[in-house]
């Protein structure tokens, strides 16, 4: 295409940007019609935008590892003093860091869905809602991409088992990454879910602390589930964090070299009535809640104009 | 003849009792430049928001580059790109990365994204401000931004809601002059709203709106021709008999206002020629005013666009509760 005269109504400013530099070429691209590439192309790059901006985003990397530090060194360090004579031997810090691996990855994972709340107030969502690609990709995009987030904040932590008192071996490496990403991946989905229907940060996060917190407390994340008071023992059960801390427990405490005893009274079997819940089934249950939960988002955003 | 861009017949959209659109039939040829013009609350975003299949209309049909706006929503969304009146872009991102992101979710064939990014971005001006945070950037610099993602995809119609809304007169101009380089580089329909009266003017077509409805539609000209008569004013030596030699030799009635004769006459730039040389009452001074939009708008609406937008301010909020009350 040939230079033309610009116009004289152009300001300076875009004339400056443009004069002198040959416009280039018209560049014609063709959208192709929706095919299950495009789709996997949009959930890609909306999975790559939460790394892009986790990565960006030092403050908040800094600032989410304040929680799960103050729980694990000054409530660990505190109240080891009370619980020396119990634990059998076992440092508390050391009991309390399966609880703290879960808990740093549910508030990240927090965070990570109440992007799509900003996401909605600063406009972007709707860049991703009009785009030719169906609303599932977007929000499998978002849920994938804050579980990843969610997880490698977790490896941070993964990182300080030195301090507690854990050896490192590959299949704890391994482990420990796969249950954070499937606790984040639920608890994601979860998030994304509620933002659904609450498009109001303020209300979002109050509804997520109103529901997460008291799932991490019950969950077992920082005392043993075997001899609870009866109430607490239902409420224990029925909440799904028990089903991540169960197993993480289990996959820690496999690395360390304690008594049969200890293991017991720290890390007791959930039962229901009395049957034994295997590992397996309860890590089974976290990622069938997550499937149940990205469904219903999939269901509510895909329904919105 | 090519079919039109964007053909629109009885379209409308309710928000519980309130009707927004009040059933709007236009067309829109390809490679039109078309105006909506309105005060807000008029109706012009609903309208759009239709058209670009983010809301359902509630009945009529639209077709845009050739597609059903409900039926084949899909296949209207690949082929028209969308500059929204509030900004969406992702802060955190990099001007780039932003126009990436949008090549992906587009399906941008992977070897066409890099030059493509390089046309639009040197069209805007930002080309060498790619690598930046867009949180960097000036309101004006975003919106040209945003106007370089519409493109990346080489959209056939280009929706631009309110483009120049907020910004300074420079990057106003410099926003119309890549409106008119598109025109000439690509085949693109440009769909546009604005309560801008002088931007309006740009427009090939304008269809004013007022309370949900068309009023008017046609080119600038012709809808000014259509109010009517130039206004002239002259300052005389002698009023009264400038006035008496008015009617006589041009049949023309004349008033003295504000210490001026002032009458209107159907072609002013003629008519101004014919006065200096035949009336015999020395001028001073004259002036002369063409009818301007804003003359366009009252006479259709019977209120200035200032008055409409505060009358229309209320309705807007009651249908604004009324949505919110809707959602779920």
């Amino acid at each position: 295409m040939s230079e033309r005269p610009r116009l004289a109504a152009m300001s300076t400013e875009a004339a400056a940007a443009t004069a002198g530099v040959p416009t280039p070429p018209t560049v014609a691209v063709r959208v192709p019609p929706r095919s299950w590439r495009s789709e996997l192309r949009a959930v890609r790059i909306v999975w790559r935008r939460e790394l892009i901006r986790f990565q960006k985003d030092r403050m908040r990397i800094v600032t989410s590892l304040v929680q799960p530090l103050l729980f694990l060194f000054v409530l660990g360090s505190g109240l080891q003093q009370l619980s020396a004579a119990s634990t059998d031997g076992v440092d508390l810090k050391t009991f309390i860091y399966p609880g703290v691996l879960c808990i740093s990855v549910m508030f990240t994972a927090m965070f990570s869905a109440a992007s799509i709340v900003w996401d909605r107030e600063f406009g972007f969502l709707r860049e991703m809602m009009v785009a030719p690609v169906r609303r599932s990709s977007i929000v499998v995009g978002k849920v994938l991409g804050g579980a990843s987030v969610a997880s490698l904040q977790g490896l941070i932590l993964l990182a300080l088992a030195w301090a507690v008192h854990v050896p490192y071996s590959v299949g704890l490496v391994l482990g420990v990454f796969a249950l954070q990403l499937l606790l984040a991946f639920s608890i994601t989905a979860f998030g994304v879910m509620v933002a659904a229907r609450i498009t109001q940060m303020q209300s979002f996060m109050g509804v997520m602390q109103m529901i997460v917190t008291p799932m991490f407390f019950i969950s077992g994340a920082l005392f043993p589930v075997g001899d609870l008071p009866g109430w607490l023992t239902v409420l224990n059960r029925i909440d799904p964090i028990t089903y991540a801390v169960s197993p993480m427990r289990t996959l820690v405490f496999d690395q360390l070299d304690i008594s049969a005893a200890a293991s017991a009274t720290l890390n007791p079997p959930i039962t229901w009535f009395g049957w034994e819940v295997p590992i397996a089934l309860q890590i089974f249950a976290v990622f069938a809640l997550g499937m149940i939960m990205l469904g219903i988002a999939i269901a509510e955003f895909s329904a919105g104009e | 003849m090519p079919a039109p861009a964007i053909s629109v017949k009885d379209l409308r959209k309710s928000f519980g009792d309130f009707e927004a659109v009040k059933g709007v039939d236009f067309a829109v040829d390809t490679g039109e430049v078309f105006g909506f013009l309105g005060p807000n609350g008029a109706g012009k975003t609903t309208t759009i928001n239709m058209l670009c299949t983010l809301t359902r209309p509630t009945s009529g049909q639209a077709e845009v580059a050739g597609f059903d706006v409900v039926t084949a929503r899909d296949d209207v969304r690949r082929h028209i790109g969308l500059v929204f009146q509030d900004q969406t872009l992702d802060g955190y991102l990099s001007a780039e990365q932003n126009l990436r992101l949008h090549a992906e979710l587009y399906g941008v064939e992977k070897a066409l994204v890099k030059p493509r990014m390089e046309q639009v971005l040197r069209m805007v001006g930002l080309w060498e401000r790619r690598g930046s945070q867009v949180l960097t950037f000036s309101g004006g610099m975003r919106r040209r931004l945003e106007i370089a993602r519409g493109l990346m995809h080489s959209p056939r119609v280009l929706f631009l809601d309110e483009p120049t809304i907020g910004l300074d007169p420079q990057t106003r101009a410099s926003i119309w002059g890549y409106i008119r380089q598109l025109q000439r580089q690509e085949e693109i329909t440009i769909f546009m709203t604005t309560h801008y009266m002088d931007e309006a003017e740009f427009c090939g077509r304008i269809a004013i709106m007022d309370g949900g409805e068309i009023v008017a539609l046609d080119t600038p000209t012709a809808l000014k021709e259509a109010v009517g008569a130039d206004r002239i004013r002259i300052e005389t030596a002698d009023d009264e008999r400038a006035i008496a030699e008015l009617r006589e030799r041009f049949g023309l009635e004349a008033t003295v206002s504000e210490g001026a004769v002032s009458f209107a006459v159907a072609d002013g730039e003629e008519f101004v020629p014919r006065l200096f040389a035949e009336l015999e009452v020395a001028i001073k001074a004259v002036n002369l005013s063409r009818p301007t939009l804003d003359d366009v708008f009252m006479s259709h609406t019977g209120s200035t666009i200032r008055d409409a937008e505060e009358s229309a301010s209320k309705n807007r909020n009651r249908a604004a509760m009324q949505a919110m009350a809707g959602r779920r």
